[in-house]
């Protein structure tokens, strides 16, 4: 039966790799017995047991250190960090162990550590808020992942754990649909089902570094993340009627970047924005404004925007969220910004 | 424990050999314009020595910036070492690390980190590895007074605490992190009795015996192989240089370092061969000079070999 929600595909994809190599094994905060803050690991510590399935104080220099320490010598393992935030507690082993031991030792080993965490703002303010994608993207030697439907992150996420690179899997709270440690989560699931490709049963892999082209078109290229890719489907719908074409371009892996895709896009339409969530300065879209300046300048009918948050630590209060995330107001100024 | 004499032989080969070779590189530092750093081992050899003499090719540790002994005295090749030190493509790591970053994972060197105290996790997940693979080989990490103090090691001893992990803590107390004696940067006079916070056995003994160091490493490291934990072992040394290169360690009283050197671990090796097992000065010669013709064919090895091309480590950022 076809999966709907990320939270199941994802569960899937950790089956189906811990089924397949007796390596693969899970480790975090809250991953075995309650089965994950977001649910994805649920169930999986009844059929693999504790070995396999590690439960950890809270120590994220410890899950990853771990976590390196074990790939380095033959394990795959699969760390999740509870929010990505935490990340931040844990970024020497990141940016300074897992992303350049390979390369110090002169290639001598792997590190095969896949570091999955929930992103994105939910009522939760700023410390439970964050992207942060651009921290990863920075760092060579990190693969970067982010998935945007169940069939993606389904396959994506079996391709991180083959890959014998460390892989960090970023994935956005809103694109569960399960439950958080709360109870009900908060979810958009059931407002975008028709934007969430459901994944099929059947084994299947998508590899890492190729962008989806999530819808064709000829005006404007939009170049769209995690939950803003279903914002931005949807805009495309009513846009269509009023004669102005959308080509979606989802990159799925920000590192390695499919440049090519975006850049034939651009070529194509000459007009490009760029939506994700997380902060302006020094994000995802700075990152991908500047590869297109500098190689498709030639092609480009009008400045690149970028739509993505307002730079200031997210606040609590539901409409101060709202005002600073991007949101469908937001995307369509830009858009009309660049058409005239 | 009586010890055979060929072993206690071997010991010294090796811990004059580790001596020798940071001398040498002292010298080729003070002498000629050599690439990088050097974090030198002097005075703590017994430590390294005795700790892996327990350790086939199979066990791994896992060093610090501070961890050309630890080489050595795990098995990399001397060569390898040096070609490194000299930044050529023949060096253990291609040239791509450097001093601080020796790693040789045939001999089981999983690698040095320049991170202080970023070792111990990662350790620890060597000997999750090793638990769960059902090998009973055992991780070593090698670290000092000062990433005792890092967040890092608590953590990483806390989870090998309750995983039962096999991994042996090695603690090279040599009293100083850089510049900043221990009794500043602690209350406890022990690093060992942090081992009590986390309900593993800890000890404390003299770093400069290498009979010491040996007896307390085979314990530890027989209780990691049978599945019965980790330990936290510290052995208080000394380094007899400064900090790095040749930073002159203004900040320890000249009459401390005097009374140190004068408890050199080789001398104190030496004496108890000589005096015990009646060694005769000329047999200890001959082993001094084959490890001095070693290290000089090390250097010409290291000298004739070819520097990596330029973008050479572009091969190495992806497996």
């Amino acid at each position: 039966m076809a999966i709907k929600t990320v939270a199941e595909a994802l569960r899937k994809a950790l089956r189906e790799e811990m089924q397949r190599d007796k390596h693969v094994i899970l480790i975090g905060e809250d991953i075995g017995i309650f089965g994950g803050a977001y649910s994805v690991s649920r169930g999986l510590i009844d059929e693999f047991g504790e070995d396999r399935v590690r439960d950890t104080p809270i120590s994220e220099v410890a899950i990853i250190g771990a976590g390196i320490g074990a790939a380095m010598t033959g394990l795959r393992p699969v760390a999740e960090i509870q929010f990505v935030d935490f990340m931040a507690c844990a970024m020497d082993q990141i940016a300074n162990q897992a992303a350049k031991l390979r390369l110090m030792f002169g290639g001598q080993v792997s590190i095969p550590i896949v570091i999955r965490a929930p992103y994105g703002a939910t009522g939760r303010a700023a410390q439970h808020s964050q992207t942060l994608e651009s921290w990863f993207m920075h760092i060579p030697g990190l693969k970067v992942v982010m998935p945007s439907t169940p069939y993606d992150a389904k396959g994506l996420l079996k391709s991180a754990i083959r890959d014998d690179n460390p892989v960090i899997f970023l994935e956005h709270k809103l694109l569960y649909g399960s439950t958080s440690p709360g109870g009900k989560a908060k979810t958009l699931v059931s407002e975008i089902s028709n934007t969430m490709t459901p994944a099929p049963d059947e084994e299947y892999t998508i590899p890492l570094g190729k962008a989806d082209i999530k819808r064709a078109g000829n005006d404007i290229t939009v170049v769209a993340t995690g939950v803003m890719v279903h914002m931005v489907l949807s805009l495309a719908t009513e846009l269509q009627r009023n004669g102005l074409s959308l080509e979606i371009i989802d990159p799925r892996t920000l590192t390695p970047l499919d440049k090519e895709t975006i850049l034939n896009s651009v070529r194509k339409t000459g007009k490009v924005i760029i939506v994700h969530e997380g902060y302006t300065q020094c994000g995802f879209g700075a990152e991908v404004a500047s590869i297109i300046a500098e190689e498709a300048f030639d092609y480009l009918d009008s400045p690149v925007k970028r739509v993505s948050n307002i730079d200031v630590p997210v606040p609590f209060a539901p409409l101060c969220e709202e005002y600073v995330l991007p949101n469908r107001n937001r995307i369509l100024n830009a858009i009309q910004s660049i058409c005239q | 424990m009586s010890i055979p004499k060929e072993k206690l032989l071997e010991f010294y080969r090796q811990m004059f050999l580790i001596r020798a070779f940071e001398e040498k590189l002292y010298y080729l530092f003070m002498t000629e314009p050599m690439p990088g750093t050097l974090h030198q081992y002097d005075g703590q050899e017994a430590i390294a020595v005795g700790v892996c003499a327990h350790l086939t090719k199979d066990d791994y540790i896992i060093g610090t910036h501070r961890s050309h002994g630890h080489a050595i005295a795990k098995g990399v090749p001397l060569r390898s070492i040096m070609a490194e030190m000299f930044a050529k493509k023949t060096g253990c790591c291609h040239g791509m690390g450097g001093s601080m970053h020796l790693a040789d994972i045939e001999v089981g060197m999983l690698g040095a980190t320049g991170i202080v105290g970023a070792g111990l996790p990662i350790a620890a997940g060597a000997g999750l590895s090793a638990k769960l693979r059902g090998i009973n080989q055992v991780s070593v990490c090698f670290f000092g007074d000062g990433a005792s103090n890092e967040g890092a090691f608590h953590e990483a001893v806390n989870l090998a605490s309750i995983w039962n992990l096999p991994v042996i803590f090695v603690c090279e107390n040599n009293l100083y992190g850089f510049s900043t004696p221990v009794n500043k940067v602690m209350k406890i006079k022990d690093i060992s009795e942090r081992a009590r916070g986390y309900k593993i056995p800890g000890l404390t003994a003299d770093g400069n015996d290498i009979l010491v160091v040996y007896e307390l490493a085979e314990e530890a490291i027989l209780r990691a192989r049978s599945d019965n934990g980790p330990t936290l072992l510290e052995f208080k040394t000394y380094r007899h240089k400064g900090h790095s290169r040749f930073e002159p360690s203004h900040y320890r009283p000249k009459e401390e370092i005097e009374e140190w050197i004068k408890r050199d671990p080789i001398i104190l090796l030496k004496n108890k061969l000589k005096n015990e097992l009646n060694i005769l000065d000329k047999e200890l010669e001959q082993i001094e000079n084959k490890v001095k013709e070693d290290i000089e064919k090390a250097v010409t090895f290291a000298r004739e070999s070819p520097a990596p091309e330029p973008g050479e480590s572009l091969k190495y950022l992806w497996a």
